[in-house]
């Protein structure tokens, strides 16, 4: 008696996954999808006539508060205070200089997005359109007036912290992943102590907490406008989650490339930067991006220390007793702006991912 | 040794932003807020945002409000320029705390003086305004006295001593009240008028400026007590001079209704022959520099500024559309509880 | 040799840290100077008493006993209470609520995964405080006034100053009832836990047969408090304000859609190899999600939902937008009226510091316990 396999067993074809209707052909087959698709067409036609006659039957287009009054959505209020809610109470006759700022910023990231455009020549426009958007705000220079800080208000404010604290932010929060992984104890501690405190605590008791701590921690010739505290504040929190982000990051690069670029001889900082750094970036681009996106909607928290973004601004504008507080249509337009930026920064980043994906393949 | 470096890279950027002005050496002998002001060109005084007819942005950016033009008249005072003047916009719950900090070297921002404030690191200068705290409420609800509003829900904004005065009436009447309570004016004044409560708390001055915006509705105003709320512009504690310095430049606005110099006699005043006028227009020197300031400083307030009543009227008064009786902000010799003190 | 390793070992090793250490120290010590001499050139003196001081406000609403008689140390308490309470349901809810999202997105319905994913962008990218404005807009606009609100069941009223549901009071002497309910869900509880099903629905059966006989022999009674109309409000019952309403609401919504990202990631991060190899094992499908997939899924979601929970925590600091009282506005409140700013923030920040490492402790604990499912 053998136990010797005498004949070849036969190949088996691989089970085969059923292969997927299309869309509409789901949507009617099998009892649970059939039911599926019952509910949502009998939850839509309840609510879609309702909801048309509030947005366009009865919507108010034109017209005063008057009109808006036992009306459906008083779009017209929109429309009215509309440059009160994207620029705030900055001065009536100079609010080119804010729409400037925000069409150079926009333009700025449009342009930076083909692969193409990142070089050296768009980072010099990105330090250069800075500081030309910081000069057009605040004026007092080539004959622009002065416009103090206190009158910036609405989207280039919530553009310019946006920006801004990511800009100082992501070197800051390298440096603070470098410190994390270094094999010095003592640099080790400090940078996740610092770390872990900021993620430890509310971003709004952290902007409060700036608010007063600020002129009393700082010498007296320094005075800090309540603006650049928030940045101040929202640089340490960004830096604080990116640095995470990028922590990961950099565990995920084998040690081998750092020892197979420097015998290549290239120097450490060539490698950090040319080797290591992107490929640390494209594996977590992913959680970089909500991190950014996160960044963005903290923003809108500087509400609560009295600063004028585009949040506030649309609180502001609600307050005219002219109106029936259409809070609905103000919110609504608010958070369209916000999910026109965050949803195409997580687009754009999605293409990125699969273009770098393919790239290298 | 790279996040130390990179976080004082980050100050110093952050700081270069921010405007920074050098402070010279701080003098001991006469106090050190004056100094800072005139070092750095301009006086910063604490406002609201949204307290119409005490300080407000209108819609173009321009600050205009009773208590803006007190810290303006500081300002002619210490600077000689109406126009020196800075608002940093404060909600109720950061006022204070930016007055002790150092923020603001004035906080005129209605606010109450009250023995823990006082005695809690601000010194209080002399009241701008006499107010009270009241209960405001739609006229349909036949509600006239503070019994009748027992049961009701009323908005109420913390960080102001409304919240005490109202948590005392509740406790003192026994009537049962449901607070709502907001961190700023905007929301507390949108609930009331969304219907999510049927009364609003706050100053008189508020409810009646809130009033006169919605014409078209009819409220009834029910004061919380007897007493009255004087809102005093505060310094911090520890410098005499700044102390007395806003003391005079409220005093130079009442003195100067009191003897009849308004902004467009002062000019012709200055001729007068009388030793008060003369002395408070300091053509007879001595008043201003016993305080450190220029002798003309009372009339360069008056001159660009006003006096008490002028600036009344443009910001509560008949000319503002508020139309708030003077009441207990007439001068002493008229009723009212506004002293103006000798300029001698 | 040696020797050389060791001065290789000075250079590389004390040296930078030791500079490190001198330019911690050096800042450490110039902020200090100034804060000092800040402080003591505005007067600001640190102490904790006022904690003791009476607080004098109101509060609108809070879940552990407050009155304006009570100290600033019970309104924090309060606050913290209220914290928490708001933290643990937009924490619970929107764990529920992100399971059918994460499954209708995974789902083969064309329009479940377009609802679901529409869904979930919309409240993953526009910032919480917009949503929080937006739906307390909507309760309190929308809704009628309590003279006309709205009775969707009988027993039920909802108007612009909440939601009141008829309550049940019983009547008489329930202590030996309340007892007994108690044991009995405790043991059907653990049991449960086991997954000894059947020993736990014969021991509901016997807890219930025995509340009745209880119930019947003490002679008890149901006393329902419907709402009435007063004069300005509803009273009786319970109620659920529109601040915590618009601020539970919000924050649940926006925390479902994070929620189901992270769920729909764990069960994707399981290999469909799983699968067939728990069917070949002849398991039912039922099985082999509880057995198979699940412990799975959990061990890859929990550093996530770690973060998702301390997220919670944080973002509970924005009741303040819509009027509820939690811990960090009560604080704000707090030194304003007293002026210890820098005691409040320091408590404050400890406080949710805190709070943030319990949950990381707890999520800890709960790994290993899914640890030991997977076994």
């Amino acid at each position: 008696m053998t136990f010797v396999q005498a004949m070849t067993e036969p190949r088996l074809a691989p089970t085969l996954r059923p292969a997927s209707p299309n869309g509409l052909a789901l949507l009617f087959k099998g009892g649970v999808n059939l039911l599926a698709t019952l509910v949502f067409v009998a939850v839509i036609a309840q609510a879609l006539p309702h909801l048309l006659a509030w947005a366009v039957m009865h919507g108010v287009w034109q017209g005063n508060g008057d009109a808006c009054r036992d009306a459906g959505a008083c779009w017209v209020f929109l429309r009215q205070k509309g440059p009160f809610i994207l620029f705030g109470i900055y001065p009536e006759t100079q609010i080119w200089r804010p729409i400037a700022v925000v069409t150079v910023l926009v333009g700025l990231a449009l342009w930076t997005m083909p692969r193409a455009h990142w070089t050296r020549i768009t980072a010099a426009a990105w330090a250069g359109g800075l500081l030309l958007v910081l000069a057009l705000m605040a004026g007092g220079v080539a004959g622009l007036s002065p416009v103090p800080v206190s009158s910036w208000g609405g989207l280039p404010v919530t553009l310019l912290l946006t920006v801004l604290s990511l800009a100082f932010g992501f070197p800051l929060g390298l440096a603070l992943a470098l410190a994390r992984r270094s094999s010095l104890p003592l640099i080790r501690c400090c940078a996740t102590g610092f770390v872990e405190l900021l993620r430890g605590i509310p971003v709004v008791t952290l902007l409060f907490a700036a608010s007063f701590l600020a002129p009393l921690l700082l010498p007296d010739w320094i005075r800090l406008e309540n603006l650049a505290r928030a940045l101040g504040v929202f640089t340490l929190v960004s830096a604080a989650y990116l640095c995470e982000v990028l922590r990961g990051g950099l565990q995920g690069v084998p040690r081998s490339q750092w020892e197979s670029a420097q015998a290549l001889g290239l120097g450490k900082r060539d490698v950090l930067f040319t080797v290591i750094l992107p490929q640390a970036i494209r594996k977590v681009l992913p959680p970089l991006t909500s991190t950014i996106i996160v960044v963005i909607k903290n923003t809108s928290l500087v509400m609560v220390v009295g600063l004028f973004d585009l949040v506030s601004a649309g609180r502001v504008a609600l307050n005219d007793p002219a109106w029936p507080m259409p809070y609905a249509e103000t919110y609504l337009m608010v958070g369209l702006i916000y999910f026109a930026i965050c949803y195409g920064v997580t687009r754009y980043s999605l293409h990125l991912e699969r273009t770098l994906a393919e790239d290298w393949q | 040794m790279t996040a130390a470096r990179a976080l004082l890279t980050l100050a110093g950027l952050v700081a270069s932003l921010s405007a920074c002005s050098e402070r010279p050496a701080v003098p001991t002998a006469s106090g050190p807020t004056l100094a800072e002001v005139r070092a750095r060109g301009f006086v910063r005084c604490g406002a609201g945002k949204d307290t119409t007819g005490f300080s407000a942005p209108d819609a173009h950016g321009h600050w205009g409000g009773l208590d803006v033009d007190t810290c303006r008249a500081i300002a002619v005072a210490a600077l000689g320029s109406r126009d020196k003047a800075e608002f940093v916009p404060l909600t109720g719950q950061q006022r204070i705390t930016a007055l002790l900090t150092g923020e603001i070297d004035v906080l005129p921002r209605t606010t109450t003086w009250t023995l823990q404030r006082d005695a809690g690191g601000i010194n209080f200068t002399i009241p701008n305004y006499y107010d009270y705290t009241a209960f405001m409420i739609g006229a349909e609800s036949g509600a006239k006295t503070l019994r009748d509003l027992d049961g009701a829900t009323v908005c109420v904004q913390t960080g102001s001593l409304t919240e005490i005065v109202f948590a005392d009436v509740a406790r003192r009447t026994r009537i049962v009240l449901h607070p709502v309570i907001f961190d700023n004016v905007q929301s507390t004044r949108q609930a009331f008028l969304a219907g999510r409560c049927d009364a609003l708390a706050t100053d008189q001055s508020a409810l009646v400026a809130l009033r006169a915006m919605k014409p078209s509705h009819h409220f009834t105003i029910i004061p919380a007590s007897d007493d009255i709320a004087p809102l005093t512009p505060a310094v911090r504690h520890g410098d005499d001079q700044w102390f007395d310095i806003v003391k005079f430049s409220i005093e130079a606005m009442l003195v100067a209704e009191h003897l009849g110099i308004t902004r467009a006699n002062v000019e012709a005043k200055r001729q007068s022959r009388d030793p008060i006028i003369r002395r408070f227009l300091g053509v007879e020197p001595g008043n201003g520099r016993a305080l450190g300031l220029r002798d003309d400083f009372a009339y360069q307030i008056v001159r660009q500024v006003g006096n008490y009543a002028e600036v009344y009227d443009i910001n509560l008064g008949a000319a503002s559309g508020l139309n708030i009786p003077r009441g207990p902000n007439r001068l002493r010799r008229d009723g009212g509880l506004m002293v103006p003190i000798g300029f001698y | 040799m040696r020797r050389q390793l060791a001065s290789r070992d000075l250079l590389r090793w004390w040296l930078p840290q030791a500079l490190f250490a001198l330019a911690v120290a050096v800042v450490g010590a110039i902020t200090m100077f100034v804060a000092a001499q800040n402080l003591s050139v505005r007067g600001i003196v640190l102490d904790f008493d006022f904690l003791s001081s009476t607080a004098r406000f109101p509060l609108s609403e809070s879940v552990l006993a407050y009155s304006p008689s009570s100290t600033f140390a019970r309104a924090l308490v309060a606050g913290l209470g209220n914290t928490v309470l708001l933290a643990l349901v937009v924490s619970v809810f929107s764990t529920l609520l992100g399971i059918p999202l994460a499954l209708a997105r995974r789902s083969s319905h064309p329009l479940a995964i377009g609802t679901a994913g529409t869904f979930i962008d919309a409240v993953r990218n526009t910032p919480l405080v917009v949503q929080l404005l937006f739906w307390y807009g909507v309760l309190t606009v929308t809704l009628p006034p309590p003279g006309n609100a709205l009775q969707p069941i009988p027993g039920i009223f909802l108007n612009d100053r909440g939601l009141y549901i008829t309550s049940f009071g019983i009547t008489g002497t329930a202590l030996p009832l309340f007892l007994v309910a108690m044991g009995g869900l405790l043991v059907v509880a653990v049991l449960a836990w086991r997954g000894r099903l059947h020993q736990a629905s014969v021991v509901t059966l016997a807890g219930v047969i025995a509340a009745s006989v209880l119930w019947l022999s003490l002679g008890l009674g149901i006393a329902p408090d419907v709402p009435h109309l007063d004069r300005y409000n509803f009273v009786g019952g319970v109620s659920l304000t529109p601040e915590f309403a618009a601020v539970a609401l919000g924050s649940i919504l926006y925390a479902s859609g994070f929620a189901a990202e992270i769920i729909r990631a764990g069960i994707a991060a399981v290999p469909a190899g799983q699968w067939d190899a728990c069917r070949a094992m002849g398991l039912s499908e039922r099985q082999c999600l509880r057995l198979v997939i699940v412990p799975q899924a959990l061990r890859v979601m929990v550093p996530p939902m770690t973060n998702q929970f301390a997220a919670i925590l944080k973002n509970s600091t924005l009741a303040l937008v819509v009027g509820y009282p939690d811990l960090n506005s009560i604080a704000n409140t707090t030194m304003n009226h007293t002026g210890h700013a820098l005691e409040c923030v320091a408590l404050v920040a400890l406080i949710y510091f805190t709070l943030a490492a319990m949950i990381s402790l707890g999520m800890a604990l709960l790994e290993r316990r899914s640890g030991r499912w997977a076994l």
